[in-house]
């Protein structure tokens, strides 16, 4: 059974409230049967340093990435994994994680392509939780095995691949939430972060930039809806009806602004391009804009 | 060729089950000694860029010709505190040519791919080839 919604009013302007869930709120529903809390790193180590107490761990990378293939976990091992955490097909699951929740949203979505009905994301994530002075615990919680049926992945309605961004361009927005250097082809990669191997710099022709950190406060919850609409709607023009594809360099940032297009702003056509820039930037022939260059091949 | 206290974590990761592998990771993580006082106000430290978290390091060679390492990540970052932790129990000592001639990949057979996204193991060899510029500026390699 799904757990009850925070009826914190800061969450009542979005357009699907039901996917945030505020510190407090989680403080007080840590021992909700049906619900589950995850914690989702950039640093694969941290949850075994302290998490939320009763929180399972799923590594984004070796859990739901495939160990061969640049893809997700299928079915079966998707299944797997959510049965060995103990959750089951309506656990309520509160996403988590460092990092302004990048890989809790990212976690978040690759659950959404499984169909998992309840996901949620903590507003503020780890971050928020420890400055405000929560409790921690290195336990990890024994939770009974669940029996998590194996159900398709949908890799249609909320994905894009590279075939679909070409098709896309020019026949919708197309939001690329890296930093401007990257945006700019100044850089391939984040800065401070390593060169992750991407060949060519530059954009998406049509790509509009809205770094993803302009969603996010300085305390890591996601800013007012007004904020975000005066963001998303007015500065890029994006309209209800519209079909968004949004990308970063592999998928992670975009997450959160797809978390933000899709839940807090009620957008019902958003895909991520989880290929994103460390795909396109080593794809052959396909068109790069760079500033002070035409787009090429023209 | 790598040094053998170095050789040894190496082997020593290699040959441990998966799921030991990250908690010796974070043993080691936990174990990064901490600070001398003189470099406690972090005067002294170099930044690492390359790596995502503040990431700080120092360098000596003592009069014997023997390298020491200093290394200071906070405890959010304890990925990147756990590599300076293996490199510090696995170079500290080493004369500078053992160090200049560490193969940049020598943390190939640990077993830590499959646990770690690429991006992020990188970021050993970054510390490494850190610790090697600033032997070469002390003057280490001849």
């Amino acid at each position: 059974m799904p757990a009850e919604r925070d009826p914190d009013p800061k969450l009542s302007e979005y357009s699907h409230p039901e996917r945030l869930v505020t510190t407090a709120w989680l403080a007080e529903h840590l021992d909700d049967p049906g619900l589950v809390v995850a914690e989702s790193d950039e640093d694969v180590l941290l949850y075994d340093t302290g998490h939320i107490p009763g929180a399972v761990k799923i590594d984004w990378h070796a859990d739901l990435n495939d160990p061969v293939a640049r893809d997700y976990v299928d079915p079966q091992a998707f299944a797997d994994l959510m049965s060995a955490k103990g959750i089951s097909r309506d656990t309520t699951i509160v996403f988590y994680g460092d990092n302004f929740n990048w890989w809790a949203a990212y976690a978040l979505w690759v659950c959404s392509l499984f169909g998992h009905a309840d996901v949620r994301l903590l507003d503020g994530g780890r971050q928020k939780w420890i400055e405000e002075g929560r409790p921690l615990t290195t336990e990890v919680p024994p939770r009974p095995r669940a029996q998590y049926p194996v159900v398709p992945r949908d890799d249609a309605t909320i994905r894009a691949f590279k075939e679909d961004v070409l098709a896309h361009i020019g026949n919708g927005p197309l939001v690329d939430v890296r930093s401007p250097g990257e945006f700019n082809g100044e850089l391939t990669h984040m800065p401070d972060y390593p060169q992750e191997g991407a060949l060519r710099a530059g954009h998406v022709p049509t790509a509009a930039n809205v770094p993803w950190r302009r969603a996010a406060n300085e305390d890591g919850t996601f800013r007012s809806l007004a904020e975000l609409q005066a963001i998303y709607r007015d500065e890029i023009g994006i309209t209800d009806g519209d079909d968004i594809v949004t990308y970063c360099r592999i998928g992670e940032r975009s997450s959160h602004t797809w978390f933000v297009l899709t839940h807090l702003l009620g957008l019902e056509k958003v895909r991520n391009y989880d290929g994103s820039w460390c795909e396109w930037g080593n794809a052959v022939r396909v068109p790069i804009e760079r500033p002070g260059h035409p787009v090429r091949p023209a | 060729m790598i040094p053998a206290p170095l050789q040894e974590i190496v082997d020593d990761f290699g040959a441990s089950p998966r799921e030991m592998r990250l908690q010796m990771l974070l043993d080691y993580s936990r174990g990064l000694p901490e600070l001398p006082e003189r470099y406690r106000d972090r005067a002294g430290l170099e930044q690492v860029q390359e790596c995502q978290t503040p990431f700080f390091l120092a360098v000596e060679i003592d009069d014997g010709q023997r390298v020491h390492l200093f290394f200071d990540a906070p405890p959010e970052a304890p990925t990147t505190r756990g590599y300076a932790g293996i490199l510090a129990e696995g170079l500290e000592g080493a004369t500078p040519t053992e160090i200049l001639e560490t193969p940049p990949d020598f943390y190939v057979t640990m077993g830590l791919a499959e646990l770690i996204s690429p991006l992020r193991l990188r970021g050993m060899g970054a510390i490494l080839a850190r610790i090697k510029r600033r032997v070469v500026e002390l003057g280490g390699a001849g």
